[in-house]
């Protein structure tokens, strides 16, 4: 292949060297940038209050610091951050598969049954995406605590509850993307198992959902980082519950020790942990995910 | 029969969750609701006209309305630039793509916590000048910054794609016939991935239409300031001042004529988006 930068004479080259050193350096000016704030958070939690009052920019001395701030933020007994920590996965992982199995099951049938239920029901799945959560956020809490009241089940600050509300938000676009992928799924396939006597059951769970797995991948991204990050749903279904997720536990802490900016910066790193981690390790679906999410 | 059963699930759930709560708080918005009283009574349009005349709801409408702008142009202009770097022929691409992209996965209530310490201690400290958010007039564009910040990366995203499914040998061609790269960029680039233009408008737009997190843990409203001979909080967005005019002053159904405005808001810009996006489809 030719380069288009090069079809030109040799004596541009001269300027196209320094243009590109300078792309190289605007990138790397970008990238300090970008992440400066996370290297701000990480410093000021390895330092005492004071030091950081002094001189927030200058770099940590005492690595025994950050391990007393982070004693003094995991022993806070009013706000419990390690439980909330536990309950965050908690929620995640239980709604993400309740939302895979249950979209996925859902597309499967919206996608090959074609009665007119099924394309109405379509239709409310995807119309149901513009509705904003703000709408529907406190007839939905006062429904939810009238089902506790009247038939028994407490839905309000239990994770059962919170889970059945991520179903409910989370199948939209969720089966969007299923529905979008087993559209080119050949029936083919799922021909000759019903020939061989397969059970509808048996047809998705052996055949159809195994093909799903890139797919499976991209919804538990998409749900995964909005459910883990997600304030206004918790605080209004488990708030002033025993049941906490980390945006509670952290907007708590931050009530209870306003400006104690140690033990904040210090909160705020342990939150920004896990999914830092997660990112370093699944960098490339992360990023496939969540542009295949908002293409669609 | 397995059809019902795999469908239920799903369907039951978007029913009770969003659905009959969608209906229902339409309904509540016409009533006097409070959330405790069993009694309701049926007002008509009163909590709407009330609405329109309260001071607050109309600061708050003004300022969402400013501060969408603001980041409409500042997140995708910053977007398209990191997206024409990272596709460009610098080495480590992928590297800045990803680093780009890491503040899209932290929660608005964190990264609000993590930038009050940045403007209100680091960058005051460093530059003795004044935290962007104490002051009413700044507050505006500090959030916007933060917003741009975390945004930009994942609307880089979309723009990133957008150019690498173009034929690369238009821009090519247009190098040989000596086209300037602004020109390149401005002339052939843009139209071509008009499409990716108007996904990544419509996401800011909604994107800041819906801003809450990052508002209650940044400035929480402040400060105060004054409009239209009354106190207002500055840098109250619409989701926030629905959200308080329920918590704090118990009005709901005054809080849910406000959400249904900005529910009204949301379908025009979607519809739009999908008439653009349908009409690009027939031209092509």
């Amino acid at each position: 292949m030719a380069d288009p930068m090069n079809l030109d004479a040799v004596n541009v080259n001269h300027s196209h060297r320094f243009r590109k050193v300078l792309l190289e350096a605007l990138a790397i000016l970008m990238m300090l940038l970008v992440l400066s704030p996370f290297v701000v958070v990480l410093f000021n939690a390895g330092k005492t209050y004071d030091q950081i009052t002094r001189n927030p920019a200058a770099p940590p001395t005492d690595i025994t610091n950050l391990f007393d701030n982070v004693r003094q933020v995991f022993g806070d007994p009013t706000t419990d951050l390690l439980g909330a920590f536990a309950d965050s996965l908690i929620i995640t992982a239980v709604a993400l598969v309740v939302i895979i199995f249950f979209s996925s099951m859902a597309a499967w049938v919206l996608v090959r049954n074609r009665s007119k239920f099924s394309k109405v029901s379509f239709m409310l799945f995807v119309a149901a995406m513009v509705i904003p959560f703000q709408v529907v956020m406190y007839p939905l809490v006062y429904f939810l605590k009238g089902i506790g009241d009247t038939l028994g089940i407490r839905m309000l600050g239990t994770i059962h509850g919170i889970t059945f509300a991520y179903l409910g938000f989370g199948s939209s676009l969720s089966i969007f993307v299923f529905h979008g992928f087993i559209k080119g799924v050949p029936l083919a396939l799922e021909e000759s198992a019903t020939i061989d006597g397969c059970s509808q059951p048996g047809i998705f769970f052996k055949i159809v959902m195994p093909l799903l797995t890139p797919t499976i991948m991209t919804v538990a991204i998409l749900n995964g980082i909005w459910i883990w990050n997600d304030y206004l749903l918790p605080l209004l279904v488990v708030g002033g519950s025993q049941v906490q997720t980390i945006p509670l536990a952290v907007t708590a802490f931050a009530g209870a020790y306003v400006k104690k900016w140690n033990l904040l910066m210090t909160a705020s790193l342990l939150a920004m942990l896990p999914i830092i981690v997660m990112f370093l390790f699944a960098q490339r679906y992360i990023i496939k995910g969540m542009v295949e999410g908002a293409i669609k | 029969m397995w059809d019902a059963v795999f469908l239920a699930p799903s369907l039951i759930a978007l029913v009770m969750v969003v659905i009959l709560p969608f209906f229902l708080g339409i309904f509540y918005s016409l009533t006097d609701w409070n959330g405790v009283r069993p009694v309701i009574t049926y007002l008509g349009f009163e909590n709407y006209k009330e609405m329109f005349s309260s001071v607050d709801f109309l600061y708050s409408f003004m300022i969402t309305l400013l501060y969408t702008v603001i980041n409409v142009v500042l997140v995708n202009v910053v977007a398209f630039l990191l997206a024409l770097l990272v596709t460009s022929r610098v080495r480590g691409r992928n590297l800045y793509r990803a680093a780009f992209f890491v503040p899209n996965l932290i929660g608005g209530i964190i990264l609000g916590y993590t930038w009050q310490f940045m403007f209100n201690v680091f960058i005051t400290n460093l530059t003795a000048a004044g935290s962007l958010i104490a002051s009413k007039d700044t507050v505006i564009l500090g959030m916007s910054i933060v917003n741009t910040w975390q945004y930009a990366g994942y609307i880089m995203l979309i723009f990133v794609a957008g150019i690498q499914s173009t034929p690369l040998e238009v821009m090519e061609a247009a190098t040989v016939d000596g086209a300037s790269y602004f020109k390149r960029v401005t002339r052939i680039l843009m139209p071509m991935i008009a499409n990716a233009f108007t996904v990544s408008l419509f996401l800011t737009i909604v994107n800041s239409f819906k801003m809450f997190d990052l508002n209650v843990a940044l400035t929480n409203g402040g400060p105060s300031a004054r409009f239209m001979g009354q106190v207002v909080n500055s840098s109250q967005l619409l989701t926030l001042t629905i959200y308080n005019k329920s918590i704090t002053t118990k009005e709901l159904a005054k809080g849910q004529a406000m959400s249904v405005v900005l529910f009204v808001v949301l379908v025009v810009f979607s519809l739009i988006q999908v008439s653009l996006g349908k009409r690009r489809e027939v031209e092509a």
